[in-house]
């Protein structure tokens, strides 16, 4: 088996384009779930807007990918009203089957051929990516990190990308450290009690939502500018499940858990993929091939799941006495 | 929504012509190929020219019903390869051509019968490309005859009654996770699993197994019950005594849910399987359907009739409701509160697994099945009121009349994304569902 390839490309997960955007995903999660309590299990709608925002602008109407980002984010904030004025004022539970239905129902929407000439339909869109690319100061070339080679796109996207984490982190830290921080987690304890003291529980929401969906958003556009292609398929229930158990694997409540959670996450998929896959090559595991290999990883996604809201609530990072809700 | 010939009607279900709606002509090209291997398996009536090879071009010529004979056809194809039929008494003609390569066909418009001729649609030449295929069809549809435009209103009836029929499929599964969510709080977002277990396992016994189709029916539908047994016990028993909170037994379910489905593809594999052929087509006014379907219907009413008796007639079902009323105080008037629980769990599994079974029968089975149609149970709950068992059911049938209608007016493509924008919507207009009571939303 070829320990150090997999090594290579474990040690390449902890730090590539898609793991950072899953971070940025599973931040804007962490602001709904971990510090509002919102049950959120549209996530992949809000980072697809984002991606497809971006993309549709640049290629349909031609804009610049500054102004393409702004479009995306908007389509986030608009899809975070759509939600919210519905959902926010009911249970919890409701929150969660819409958001997830809307997402699934976005995604129709999206791969359905009737917009093709919009969405590209199933086959999605590519080629939106120059502009953006443009202002790329480093000079073409090919990139060794540690083990793994990028191209001089990669770099960028990749420095960019950690750009982003850091300063939403700081900016997260900021407004879960401020007076509005504080009504929010209150809000996640006990909502009576915030609308006792006269908030409005249904703005504070509202807010988290928008900014939660925003970071997202964000998240999509360095999804799909790494490898420059834009497929409706990324953006189904499973995108999703893969960000809950991101934010869940480092701590829901933290700001930095999300970090935590998607390096170690992305990492271990691809050690026991890599492993997996060896051992199959090497015979060791008859009874499977290598389909199959990529199959299980899914499956390790949702035992994970199970496991960590279990006996790991709080995740790596968090603190065992701030987990989860147990609102009814 | 065009209507095939009903020769071909006979032969295909009608399920599997409303999923193929927009594109008739594939059904019928999928018809002919298959027809077309058998013929390519069985020695050619050759005339002298023509050399019996592997590679066949075929197809049949009908006007409506009538059988076009004498009509010349001729293929031509690469290295100048040129072959002309004449179509047979039964309207068929089949070419035997020497490799896989792309042909192009040629209908001879002179040489129709009085009174033929083609539909406007379809062009007399054709192109066939055989690459990898070995066998293929062509198709030439003539006059009006073939393909018909229904009237509105026939296209309504069959409509509605398809949309009855999943509504209906729909609500037995979502009376599960309403008992469920009655008795414990919990969504179930694993529900879907159970129906996709139903139908996997009804396609093992009954199409792998070749058990009679009752007892396949019923050993499914054990199978699944006995799975809902396990995963109170083994799984949310266990998780309830542990006090953990309901959002996170929810998300526990989710992880269950992608545990399940991913074991299930590594067992029974991607593929789709056809368990039954999807029944007999039957004619009843301008309504057509199938026996199978007419039969799921049937048994998707007893059961939901059934489930209503139990729930308002014996003892259990009394218990159930005030378990889904006020767990404690049930369990201060001696009410075995887990006991119930398990006995809900096992009926609503057995309810989804029958669910699962008559989806498999009557469409296909594979292991996305349930996770699927899962979101349409739960905008069928969540219409119908969380937690009333009626109120599932009218959802359900609102859900299933959605779905099947809204093709009428949008892409089929988009006909789940309809019934989800609907749940949104309705949710804005009455949050507590159409059937529900203002004190449980929160």
């Amino acid at each position: 088996m070829d320990f150090i390839g997999i090594l290579g490309l474990t040690i390449g997960e902890l730090f590539s384009p898609f793991t950072i955007a899953y971070v940025l995903c599973a931040m804007g999660l962490a602001m709904h779930f971990g510090f509002t309590g919102l049950l959120n299990f549209g996530q992949a709608a809000f980072a697809g807007l984002g991606a497809y925002g971006f993309s549709i602008s640049v290629l349909s109407f031609g804009l610049d990918w500054w102004a393409a980002a702004l479009v995306g984010i908007l389509s986030a904030v608009a899809f975070a009203f759509v939600l919210g004025i519905p959902t926010l004022r009911l249970r919890s539970d409701y929150l969660a089957i819409v958001t997830i239905a809307a997402a699934q129902a976005l995604y129709f929407a999206l791969s359905a051929s009737d917009f093709a000439d919009l969405t590209g339909g199933s086959s999605g869109l590519h080629g939106f990516a120059e502009s953006f690319y443009a202002m790329n100061p480093i000079p073409e070339g090919r990139y060794t990190f540690i083990v793994t080679e990028m191209s001089e796109r990669g770099v960028f996207i990749s420095i960019i990308g950690w750009v982003l984490v850091i300063l939403v982190s700081i900016f997260l830290t900021a407004l879960t450290k401020s007076p509005w921080g504080r009504v929010l987690k209150g809000i996640r304890e006990d909502e009576d009690a915030v609308r006792s003291l006269g908030k409005s529980v249904f703005a504070y929401k509202m807010q988290s939502l928008i900014i939660g969906g925003v970071i997202a958003a964000v998240g999509g556009m360095i999804f799909i500018l790494a490898p420059e292609y834009n497929s409706p398929g990324t953006w189904v229930t499973n995108f999703t499940f893969m960000i809950w158990t991101v934010l869940l694997l480092g701590g829901a409540a933290t700001v930095l858990g999300p970090v935590v959670g998607g390096m170690s996450f992305f990492a271990l998929l691809m050690l026991t993929e890599g492993v997996m896959t060896g051992l199959v090559d090497l015979g060791v595991l008859p009874f499977l091939n290598i389909s199959q290999v990529a199959q299980i990883r899914y499956l390790l996604v949702g035992l994970a799941l199970m496991l960590l809201v279990i006996y790991k609530p709080q995740g790596f990072l968090g603190n065992k006495k701030e987990t989860l809700i147990n609102a009814r | 929504m065009a209507r095939l010939a009903p020769s071909l009607t006979m032969e295909v279900g009608l399920n599997r012509l409303m999923k193929r709606a927009k594109r008739p002509i594939g059904a019928l090209i999928a018809a002919f190929t298959l027809f077309a291997g058998l013929l390519a398996a069985s020695p050619a009536m050759a005339d002298d020219e023509i050399i019996e090879t592997e590679f066949t071009i075929s197809g049949t010529l009908l006007d409506g019903e009538t059988p076009l004979v004498g009509v010349t056809v001729t293929a031509t194809g690469p290295n100048d390869f040129t072959q002309t039929v004449t179509s047979d008494d039964t309207g068929m003609f089949n070419f035997f051509v020497p490799e896989e390569a792309v042909y192009t066909v040629t209908l001879d418009e002179s040489t129709l019968p009085e009174g033929a001729s083609l539909a406007p649609d379809t062009p007399a030449s054709q192109e066939v490309d055989l690459v990898g295929m070995g066998f293929a069809a062509v198709l030439y549809t003539f006059g009006t005859g073939e393909i018909q435009e229904e009237s509105i209103w026939d296209q309504l009836i069959v409509r509605v009654f398809a949309g009855l029929n999943f509504g209906l499929l729909l609500a037995i599964a979502a009376i599960g996770i309403s008992l469920i969510y009655g008795t414990t709080g919990l969504n179930n977002f694993a529900h879907g699993e159970m129906v996709t277990l139903g139908a996997l396992m009804m396609w093992v016994f009954y199409t792998l197994l070749q058990l009679n189709i009752v007892i396949a029916a019923l050993a499914a539908i054990l199978v699944t019950a006995v799975s809902g047994l396990a995963q109170d016990r083994l799984m949310w028993k266990p998780l309830r005594r542990r006090r953990l909170g309901l959002n996170q037994i929810m998300i526990v379910s989710i992880g269950f849910s992608i545990v399940a489905r991913y074991i299930m593809l590594l067992f029974f594999g991607g593929e789709t399987k056809d368990i039954s052929g999807g029944g007999n087509a039957v004619v009843i006014g301008s309504l057509y359907t199938t026996d199978v379907a007419l039969a799921s219907m049937g048994i998707s009413l007893v059961a939901l009739l059934g489930v209503a008796y139990f729930l308002t007639r014996t003892r259990v079902g009394k218990a159930t409701r005030a378990v889904s009323d006020n767990a404690s105080l049930a369990a201060s008037t001696g009410i075995d509160v887990d006991r119930i629980i398990l006995i809900v769990w096992v009926l609503a599994a057995a309810l989804t697994g029958l669910s699962g079974v008559l989806y498999g029968l009557q469409f296909q089975a594979g292991w996305e099945l349930g996770f699927n149609i899962l979101l349409l149970l739960f905008a069928a709950v969540t219409l119908g009121g969380l937690g009333t068992s009626m109120g599932a059911t009218v959802g359900a049938l609102i859900i299933g009349l959605v779905v099947e209608i809204s093709p009428m007016v949008i892409a089929n493509e988009l006909k789940y994304a309809v019934a989800l924008v609907i749940l949104i919507v309705i949710l804005i207009i009455r949050p507590q569902g159409v059937l529900g009571k203002k004190q449980r939303i929160g």
